[in-house]
This record gives structure tokens, sequence and C-alpha cells, in this order.
């Protein structure tokens, strides 16, 4: 029990600090970006999982031999009254603070499910007024803006994919096809679950830093994700194009369009990162379409299948570290 | 008959297109009148509606914020809150990234690049 805390504190802040910032600067994730997306999970769930793991085991340790005996002896003391001496002041410190984190995270969880869902039923809501059914797919509505601007709307079987008429009309139709196959792809990969759960973790933990680099590395490679479907059925130019046009017709809106882009780009990681104080710059908008169509322009091979495997048995052995550390000395015993 | 939905729509078109307050009596006339106009294909909206109805509708958009009541007069008199144009920059706003929750939206296509990348896109619009 002793020696398993420590090891999951390690693994903790192993998986807290130093593996995602290495992580987050590899170059290898743009070419294989399912394996990476599997990385980047595996490493939020295990360091979660160790981080009130190591609190729980530490904690428990005089209460019981295993995991098991101590969560039972535990309970005897808060249900039933029994004495609670065995348990020195730091033991309840961290067995309080196990408690208290994992609420947090479930509670941020809901909390920001809570606030999405109603941001989206607001945003459907006002579609069903302002957009017109789409000829160009079911489930395809258009918005009557100027600005080049599509995205979707995830919802179940109300998810929407939504094209703005500055869209349309800027877009030959090779390059809409691209992109709404783009958009198409993020409901049917369920990307918005990504978001959510990475955005709360984000939440959760604002003073981890590599919370944040977490969130930017998902929303890029479900960019990546994304296109890779679109270059299935549609040209690499096609989609590099409508890339293009999307990125610089946003700046071209204004009369000096290179700043205008910067400002609006500027703009919004600037609200993205108010109210959590240490977050600076970081990967906007504006890195991410750099960072797809750099990988577009010059693709690279995708990860070689060995290294791939090697990969995914690092996530399955990263999740089953940790379970197992905190179970199986309860199954011997 | 028309679904809720449509009529609501119909009705906020109305509204952002009449610039002032109208009675739900008003609205009524005006959608039986849609309805005459366009022969009853598209958006029959307005076949045999009931002031109630119309009335159902307004007191829904107008929990969604989007219509407000002049509380003075009787019968009360309806407009929409703000502009179709309001409404859509609205929306655009959540999407390119300015909303504090720009999860609900999801990955706009869009984004800008650096003067450098731009000018390497550019020159391979041209090309092509």
């Amino acid at each position: 029990m002793f020696w398993t805390s420590y090891f999951l504190a390690v693994l903790a802040i192993v998986l807290a600090w130093p593996v995602p910032i290495l992580l987050s600067r590899a170059q290898w994730p743009a070419r294989s970006p399912s394996t990476a997306m599997l990385l980047w999970q595996a490493i939020a769930l295990a360091g979660g999982l160790s981080m009130i793991g190591a609190m729980l085991v530490y904690g428990l340790e005089p209460a019981g031999d295993t995991l098991l005996a101590g969560l039972r002896s535990l309970a005897g003391m808060v249900f039933r009254n029994e004495p609670t001496t065995v348990l020195g002041f730091w033991h309840i410190f961290a067995l309080s603070a196990a408690a208290l984190l994992s609420a947090h995270l479930v509670f941020t969880l809901l909390l920001t499910y809570y606030k999405i869902q109603r941001q989206r039923r607001r945003h459907r809501e006002l579609l069903a007024l302002l957009a017109f059914p789409s000829a160009d797919g079911p489930r395809t509505m258009v918005i009557s803006h100027d600005s080049p601007v599509a995205y979707c709307l995830p919802g179940g079987a109300r998810s929407v994919t939504v094209l703005s008429r500055g869209l349309m009309a800027a877009l030959q139709p090779d390059e809409l096809r691209a992109v709404i196959i783009h958009e198409n792809a993020h409901l049917s990969q369920r990307h918005h679950l990504l978001l959510w759960a990475f955005a709360a973790w984000r939440q959760a933990l604002p003073w981890l830093p590599t919370t944040r680099l977490a969130q930017e590395a998902v929303s890029s490679l479900i960019e990546m994700l994304a296109d890779d479907v679109a270059l299935k059925t549609e040209s690499k130019a096609s989609l590099i194009k409508a890339i293009a046009i999307v990125a610089s017709g946003a700046g071209t809106a204004g009369t000096n369009g290179t700043s205008e882009a910067r400002m609006a780009f500027g703009d919004a990681s600037a609200v993205s990162d108010a109210g959590q104080p240490g977050a600076t710059g970081g990967a906007g908008p504006a890195v991410i379409t750099a960072s797809r169509v750099s990988r577009l322009l010059t693709p690279r091979p995708p990860l070689p299948e060995p290294l791939r495997y090697a990969v995914l048995g690092a996530c399955l052995l990263l999740l089953a570290l940790p379970t197992a550390l905190l179970i199986v000395p309860g199954l011997l015993g | 008959m028309a679904t809720l939905g449509e009529l609501e729509r119909a009705v906020m078109d109305l509204l952002w297109a009449g610039h002032e307050a109208a009675t739900a009596n008003t609205l009524r006339d005006l959608l039986a009148q849609s309805t005459r106009a366009q022969d009853g294909t598209a958006g029959h909206v307005g076949k045999d509606l009931a002031v109630t109805t119309v009335l159902t509708v307004l007191s829904r958009l107008e929990r969604k914020g989007l219509v407000e009541r002049e509380r003075g007069t009787r019968p009360h008199r309806y407009q929409a809150v703000s502009s179709r144009a309001d409404h859509t920059a609205e929306l655009m706003h959540e999407v390119l990234g300015s909303a504090p929750d720009r999860e609900a939206v999801l990955a706009r296509f869009i984004g800008s690049v650096s003067a450098t990348e731009a000018e390497t896109l550019r020159k391979l619009l041209e090309h092509s």
C-alpha cells in the first residue's frame, strides 16, 4: 500500500507535467492524429486516476492492507462511528483531498455539459428562425452572413452543419463539398465529446498549464482528423483552397487585410484565456490553421506501423497501470 | 397544419419585416394573407389559424427572449427584441470565437494565418 501511493504520485506528476509538454512539442501527432488523440485521452485519464488514487491509497494505508479492506474500514468509520484513531492528520487530509478532487472533477464535467447544452439549445432556436435548409445535403443549413464560415452544431439526431452565404459565394462546388465533408466528419466522429471532456479538464484544473496544452492539442487534432476524412473523396487541392479562401477571406473583409486577420486572432485568444491567469498566447485558430495547411502542403508519411502499435500499447499500459495498482493487491489479498 | 416551429419562424419573419409592433390579430391576418398569396403551397402556415394559436406562438417566442410585449396597450402589441441581423451577428460571434463557451459549436472551418502563410496561400490560389 505504502509504495503504491508513492508510485501513483510519481505517475500523476509525470503525466501532469513533463509528458504533456513533450507530446505537445512532438511533430509526429500531425502524421497520425488518431493515434495521438488516443494518447492524449490515456494521459488525461491515467493522470486523473493516479492523482486521486495516490491520495486515496496514502490515506487508507493505516486502515487496511488493501484498497478494498481500507475502504471497508473507512466506511465503518464514516457510517458506523467506529474509532478513527488509526488515521493521522495527513491521512485524513489526503482522503478529504481525494474525495474533494473526485467530486470537483465530476461536478465540473457536469457543469460544462450543462453550459454547453444550454448554449447549443439557444443556438439551435435561433438557427430555426434564421437559417434556411441547404440544397447541398441533408442536415445542412445556410445562414445569411458575409464572412466565410462553416461549422457544425452537434446534437444527436438534430446535428446540423451550417454554411454562411459568404462561404458559398467564395467557394467552388468541389471546395464546398470538402468543407461539408469536413464538418460532417466532426459530427460522425463525435468530436464534440472530446472537446467537452478536455474543456472540462481544463476548467477543473486551470492552475495546471498542461490542461491547456491538452485542450489545444485535441482541438487541432480533430481538425486534422476531419481533413483526412475530406481527403478520402475530395482532392487535396480543393481542401487546401477551401481552407485558404476561408482563412484569407476572413482577413480581406476589412480594408487592410492581414492586420484585421491578426486582430481577430488576437481578440479570440484574449477572450478564451480570460479568467485564467498564467495562460499566455498559445495555439489559437491561427496556429491550428497553419499546422493544418502545412501538413497538407508538405505531407509526411503516417507513423510506421510498429511505432503506432507501440504508442497504442503505451496507452493501454497507462490505463492499466494505475488501475492494476489500485485493484490487484485487493484481489491477491 | 403547420408546426409551432414553422409558425414561430413565420411570425418572426413578419415582425422582422414590419419594424413596428403588431397585435396577435394583425399577425394572424398577415399570416393568412401570406398563405393566400402563395396559394397554399410552400408556406401554408396561416390556414385556419386561431388567434389563440398565434398568442401561444408569441408567448413561446417571448420566453425565448425574441419578442417583447408593449405593456401599456390592450390588446398587447408585440415586437421583435432585436433585428434579424443582430441575431445573426450573435450566432456568428459564438462561432468565430469571442463567446466564452466556444465548445457549443464545433470547430469552425476558419482561422487566420500569419502574413507569410497568407502570401504562400495566395500564390497557391493564383497558380491553380
